[in-house]
């Protein structure tokens, strides 16, 4: 299973706890874990990658193993901590004052 | 007995406001939709239980949100399980994807609007500003998007599809964002003729159809916008809002940048009503629930200062359909007050003396009870208002 933290108003938005997990078949990539992530919760469609580009939210980041992965391929494979369950993908939603 | 539920947008979250017929002690729900921005909320005039609420954010997007109680508990249409099933046998979730039209049948490239350098710019989806349930059907209800544009969900807002037909009006490319984006904030549907609609847009101006949506012309002539080259253009004006009495669907009062505006031919011509206003720039324009020639602005300093002069916050009222106007001060404010009233920040209910209803951006709902001979806060403290709507309960 992969383990995916949601920012706060994600997790408000699924009803969710701070983690998910997720069930990805084939290669644990950026693009298999928000599709299955999209899948179990329809809500968030749109709400992490746009709806039509299908491109990260300008203002969201992920990371993992205290790497930015957010400039990565979609298609890259995530690190093997994020594929075993061990580490969680981590959305990030970019910090902001005022 | 009659009550009525005031449905408040602010920056950072929805509010629900309550209160019996007589309109002096309220109870406040929310916040809704904590942190986000919730720029309008609206309930069905054919199941008042239905409300659709515009839910928004920098970071996450659009969400459209309906409640089908009241108000009491929300979802987002299409994402409950077995709502509705995409290919994988999940719910579609697809409520908040508005996509612009770009099919063969429009006939036309839809493409660019004009940025505010002067060149042209591709149309990007940022947020709904406006939404208006039908009047006839409680699944079918109108978005006005930012970049400029009107959508229709018939199915209680799982899906959206874009009335193309006004983008392909023709004018497209000279459309420009004002300040605030370029933004389609108002829709008004002709009760008595279902085929009618208007819209607003800052900045191109005000646009009819007569045909359901299909095709659209723009209703400017006798708008005077010095701002813009052309003071007289067919295309270019700031609305900022427009009113309508639905017992009188040809009558329409306007609020420009500058300029409170009425139209008594369905927006053909427009002449200017500003008459004694101590300023004629503001954002909201509303209309007495059951006198046709009474309207509602509340004048703001100017463009850059947008606040209320001498920092008294009065609203006008004119009892002649424009020109003639008295302040009306009891209970408000009337020394260092320094608040904005934003364009879908005022409405009416309807019952027998109508009660008037406003937001501020310093968090403050006030309301009238008396036609706006007097009014009082029913909150102090929210934070800033973008959007205020009423429902009239029986």
């Amino acid at each position: 299973m992969i383990r995916v933290a949601l920012p706060q108003h994600l997790r408000t938005l699924a009803k969710v706890g701070n983690e998910v997990t997720v069930e990805v078949k084939g290669a644990v990539t950026q693009r298999s874990v928000l599709d299955a992530l999209e899948a179990a919760y329809p809500m968030l469609r749109g709400t992490i990658r746009d709806h039509v580009t299908q491109e990260r939210r300008p203002f969201l980041r992920f990371f993992a193993c205290e790497e930015d992965l957010s400039h990565e391929s979609p298609d890259a494979p995530l690190p093997e901590a994020v594929a075993t369950g061990t580490e969680p993908l981590l959305i990030i939603g970019a910090i902001a004052g005022g | 007995m009659s009550s009525v539920r005031v449905l408040v947008g602010t920056r950072k979250g929805a509010f629900i406001l309550s209160s019996d017929g007589k309109r002096q002690k309220w109870d406040v729900s929310g916040p809704h939709f904590a942190g986000w921005e919730i720029y309008h909320m609206k309930g069905s005039a054919v199941d008042p239980n239905r409300i659709y609420a515009s839910q928004t954010s920098g970071w996450f997007g659009q969400i459209i949100q309906r409640s089908d109680d009241g108000g009491k508990t929300w979802h987002q249409p299409g994402t409950p399980a077995g709502e509705e099933m995409g290919p994988g046998g999940m719910p579609k979730g697809e409520s908040n994807k508005f996509v612009y039209d770009t099919s063969p049948e429009t006939g036309k490239p839809l493409t660019t609007h004009q940025w505010y350098d002067g060149t042209q710019h591709k149309w990007e989806f940022k947020r709904v500003w406006h939404l208006e349930p039908s009047p006839s059907d409680a699944d079918t209800v109108y978005a006005g998007i930012e970049d400029a544009a009107i959508f229709r969900s018939t199915n209680g807002g799982k899906d959206w599809k874009e009335l193309s037909g006004l983008r392909g009006h023709g004018t497209g490319p000279k459309w420009q964002p004002g300040a605030g984006g370029m933004c389609l904030h108002t829709i008004i549907l002709d009760r008595k003729d279902p085929k009618r609609m208007y819209i607003a847009i800052s900045a191109a101006g005000a646009f009819r159809t007569d045909d359901g949506g299909n095709t659209w012309k723009p209703i400017n002539k006798g708008l005077y916008s010095k701002y813009i080259p052309n003071p007289t253009a067919e295309i270019g004006h700031c609305v900022h809002h427009v009113a309508m009495h639905p017992a009188r669907p040809g009558l329409l009062y306007m609020q420009k940048h500058w300029d409170v505006m009425r139209s008594d031919d369905a927006g053909d011509n427009w002449h200017e009503v500003s008459g004694n206003l101590p300023t004629d720039f503001g954002f909201v324009i509303d209309v007495h629930a059951h006198e046709p020639e009474t309207i509602y602005v509340v004048p703001i300093k100017s463009d850059s200062e947008h606040y209320p002069p001498d920092g008294k916050l009065r609203v006008y009222r004119s009892r002649t359909g424009g020109n003639e106007w008295e302040p009306l001060t009891k209970g408000l404010p009337q020394s260092d007050c320094y608040v904005n009233v934003l364009r879908d920040a005022m409405a009416v209910d309807s019952l027998d003396t109508c009660g008037i209803y406003f937001g501020t951006t310093g968090g403050q709902v006030y309301a009238s009870a008396d036609a706006g001979d007097t009014w009082a806060p029913i909150v102090r403290d929210l934070p800033a208002v973008l959007s205020v709507e009423v429902q009239t309960l029986s």
